[in-house]
């Protein structure tokens, strides 16, 4: 691309040509400027269409779960199947099962049916069948928490059955169903039946955000809010760990270690450490962390130390890089009115090279909360964990997952319901993701300006 | 102080600041500076003139242990600072350049605002007791250094936005603020017009009455106009050491002669 002199062209005469002529040396210049950057707008051009398929790709295929299919239902609470006492005492309530809330289910749907008229070959139990499995948990936590409320006919909103909602969505077809024994094609014609009598709906399902992950069969309940807490601890761990370390790392290594041949090896080791696959830190901290220090397995503050470790060479390269960017002058200037070396560092130097730092730290973090492997290894993956953890010890010690194991896991399930809410935990991920790379930037930004 | 060594070149040794002996500066092989004797008087200007790369700087730099951050670079021989010793393990350099003050060869303002440029020797050292202290240190600093009218309405902008010659009469305003008794300016008037320069050269002076100054300048004038006593670099080796005056009018040396001639350099 670049122009070797030409020895056998004539030389051009500099004196007396026009400048409105151009030469044929600058024209082929001037050529050669035009192809290369059509190279790069060619570059950025097809870097741009792979985002933009990639883009549309996840959230057509993930957006689904951010909606869910509900059916609203008048369930008469029926004091002879609740509470046969009749006094109400929470002991005795707890002990019906929810078996004991099945038949609530059917004779709601017979009323329904019967209300609406709605024409149906289905056994009211078979109706039921188009509810979650969870649908009679969620009645008898509701009678639980309000006793006072048997025998009356409350509205309840449950969440249909996954393949219902995938009907809904257009997943699931009468073609589709031939060989699924958890769906019939009369039971799609109820649907239909229903979603005109406007008690079948597609709503915001904020539960899949907020809530937590389900059983296999449950593939309509299952949420991200859990593992996003087990995330979130490990940021923190994460955060309080490599943060503090690795830049005092950095700057001890920058400013004031001694150039010599055991410096030499240590920064060549923080690079090596920074290419060592993640899987490997994954395996060291299942037996220094678990193994040999009797963390608990599965642990949020277990998963924060292993992406520590993974972590601290990004900060430790990056705050380096930061720092020897900022220009010896200024230590000279500092160093020179009488400011120690320390003081030439905190005062000078870390403030211009905190934008770095700060971005470096944020692009580990990112990396961290992205991180799948090491967290296969101490048992992270799979894990369901039910409630969200009530305190910070908790948080940090009783075991749970992380998003991207989350995401992991659903995609590997065999429900094809699962698959979109990988997407769906996808976008959550790159929410996340997008809002910390766009802080780190403003925050640069507000450094930057000062000066 | 009673170091026997310097009888018979100064019969009053007390007028004596800065004493270097033997002085050899390496720079990993690179011997930089070779075998150099020179006393730094005090309410003296002492000028170090010679051709670029002969060591001025490097000589300079150690006087106040600014070499010291330097990993290559290794410094023989003595230096003595009111008959202390400035490479005995147990001086600080930090107290050294508290007393030593520096303005570098290229204008380093910290990029931060100018108020804070000035104020920050002071800050660390604790000279001033309260703001109003800090400012005056300031105010008087500034106009020391010939900044004061171009700077004054805008104390807050960064010191980083000045010019360049404003940026040099700020980082001498910056030496000058920490109070230091002896001051070593590397070719502080090279990015300075003729005007500035009259200022700095005042200042300079003004300087001599309390201060020992080691001015280091490409400018033959410059160094017959501000300075008693001038010291003449070439490769590393210091040819020639006295009176101004005399090092102008009669050099002893032909390399001098030829430099202050015009002929090499
Ligand atoms: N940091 C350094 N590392 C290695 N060599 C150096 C370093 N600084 C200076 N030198 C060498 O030491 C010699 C003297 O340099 P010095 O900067 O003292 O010259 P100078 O007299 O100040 O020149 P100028 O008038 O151009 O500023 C030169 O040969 C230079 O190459
Ligand atoms: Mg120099």
């Amino acid at each position: 691309m670049t122009d070797t002199p030409d020895t056998n062209a004539t030389p051009h005469s500099k004196h007396g040509a026009s400048l409105l002529e151009l030469t044929p040396r600058t024209k082929r210049r001037n050529a050669a400027e035009r192809r290369f950057r059509m190279y790069g707008m060619a570059a950025i051009a097809s870097g741009l269409i792979m985002l933009v398929i990639l883009v549309v790709n996840i959230f057509g295929a993930g957006m689904g779960a951010f909606q869910q299919t509900f059916m609203t239902l008048d369930v008469e609470l029926l004091e002879a199947k609740l509470d046969k006492k009749g006094n109400r005492d929470i002991a005795d309530i707890k002990k019906v099962s929810t078996f004991g809330y099945a038949p609530l289910l059917a004779n709601a749907f017979e009323t329904l049916v019967a209300k609406d008229g709605i024409e149906t070959d289905l056994s009211p139990k078979k109706m039921g069948k188009l509810l979650s499995k969870g649908a009679a948990a969620q009645m008898r936590n509701y009678v639980i928490k309000n006793p006072d409320e048997i025998g009356k006919t409350v509205t309840f909103k449950f969440l249909t059955n996954s393949r219902v909602d995938g009907y809904m969505k257009g997943r699931v077809t009468r073609d589709s169903i031939a060989n699924d024994k958890s769906i019939s094609v009369t039971q799609l014609d109820l649907v239909d039946q229903l979603v005109a009598a406007g008690a079948i709906k597609k709503r915001v399902n904020l539960d899949f955000i907020l809530g937590s992950d389900a059983s296999d069969q449950r593939p309509e309940a299952a949420g991200m809010g859990v593992s996003m807490v087990g995330s979130l601890f490990m940021m923190l761990v994460v955060l309080a760990l490599a943060l503090p370390i690795g830049v005092a790392a950095s700057i001890y290594l920058e400013e004031f270690a001694p150039k010599n041949w055991i410096t030499d090896v240590i920064e060549v080791n923080i690079s090596n450490l920074a290419a060592v696959p993640s899987i490997v830190f994954g395996i060291l901290g299942l037996s220094v962390f678990i193994n040999y220090m009797h963390l608990p397995m599965s642990a949020p503050l277990v998963g924060g130390l292993v992406l520590t470790l993974m972590t601290l060479p990004t900060i430790i390269i990056s705050t380096r890089a930061s720092l020897k960017s900022v220009p010896p002058s200024i230590r000279d200037a500092a160093l020179g009115v009488g400011a120690s070396k320390m003081q030439a560092v905190f005062h000078h130097v870390l403030p211009l090279a905190a934008p770095g730092i700060l971005t470096g730290t944020i692009i580990g973090l990112a990396q961290a909360l992205g991180e799948t492997a090491p967290l296969l290894l101490i048992g992270m993956v799979g894990f369901i964990a039910s409630n969200p953890p009530d305190s910070i010890a908790a948080g940090l010690m009783s075991p749970n997952s992380a998003m991207p194991a989350q995401i992991y896991e659903w995609a590997k399930r065999a429900d094809p319901a699962f698959y979109e809410r990988a997407w769906g935990g996808i976008i959550i991920l790159l929410v996340f993701l997008i809002t910390m790379n766009t802080v780190a930037v403003i925050l640069r930004r507000r450094f930057e300006r000062r000066w | 102080m009673n170091d026997m060594t310097l009888v018979g070149k100064n019969v009053d040794t007390r007028n004596i600041k800065i004493s270097a002996r033997a002085v050899q500066v390496y720079y990993g092989d690179t011997h930089a500076i070779k075998d150099v004797d020179v006393d730094i008087e005090s309410n003296t200007v002492t000028a170090f003139i010679g051709p670029s790369g002969c060591g001025k700087s490097t000589f300079l730099r150690c006087l106040n242990r600014m070499n010291d951050t330097i990993d290559i670079c290794r410094v023989e021989g003595q230096i003595t600072l009111d008959g202390e010793d400035i490479y005995d393990p147990k001086v600080d350099p930090v107290q050294l350049r508290a007393k030593v003050g520096m303005v570098f060869q290229k204008p380093n303002p910290f990029p931060k605002s100018i108020y804070d440029n000035i104020a920050y020797g002071p800050r660390i050292h604790g000279l001033a007791r309260n703001k109003a202290e800090l400012d005056e240190i300031v105010e008087k600093s500034l106009r020391r250094g010939a900044i004061w009218d171009e700077v004054k309405d805008r104390l807050d902008a960064p010191g980083t936005g000045l010019s360049g010659g404003q940026q040099q009469r700020l980082c001498i305003a910056r030496a000058i603020a920490t109070e230091p008794e002896v001051l070593l300016m590397d070719e502080p008037c090279s990015a300075l017009d003729p005007i500035a320069t009259a200022q700095v050269e005042e200042l300079i002076d003004e300087l001599r009455q309390s201060y020992s100054v080691v001015i280091v300048t490409h400018s033959m004038q410059q160094a017959a106009r501000v300075s008693q006593k001038t010291a003449f670099f070439h490769l590393g080796n210091l040819v020639e050491f006295g009176e101004t005056g005399q090092i102008f009018t009669n050099p002893e040396d032909p390399r001098t002669e030829s430099y202050i001639t015009g002929r090499i350099g």
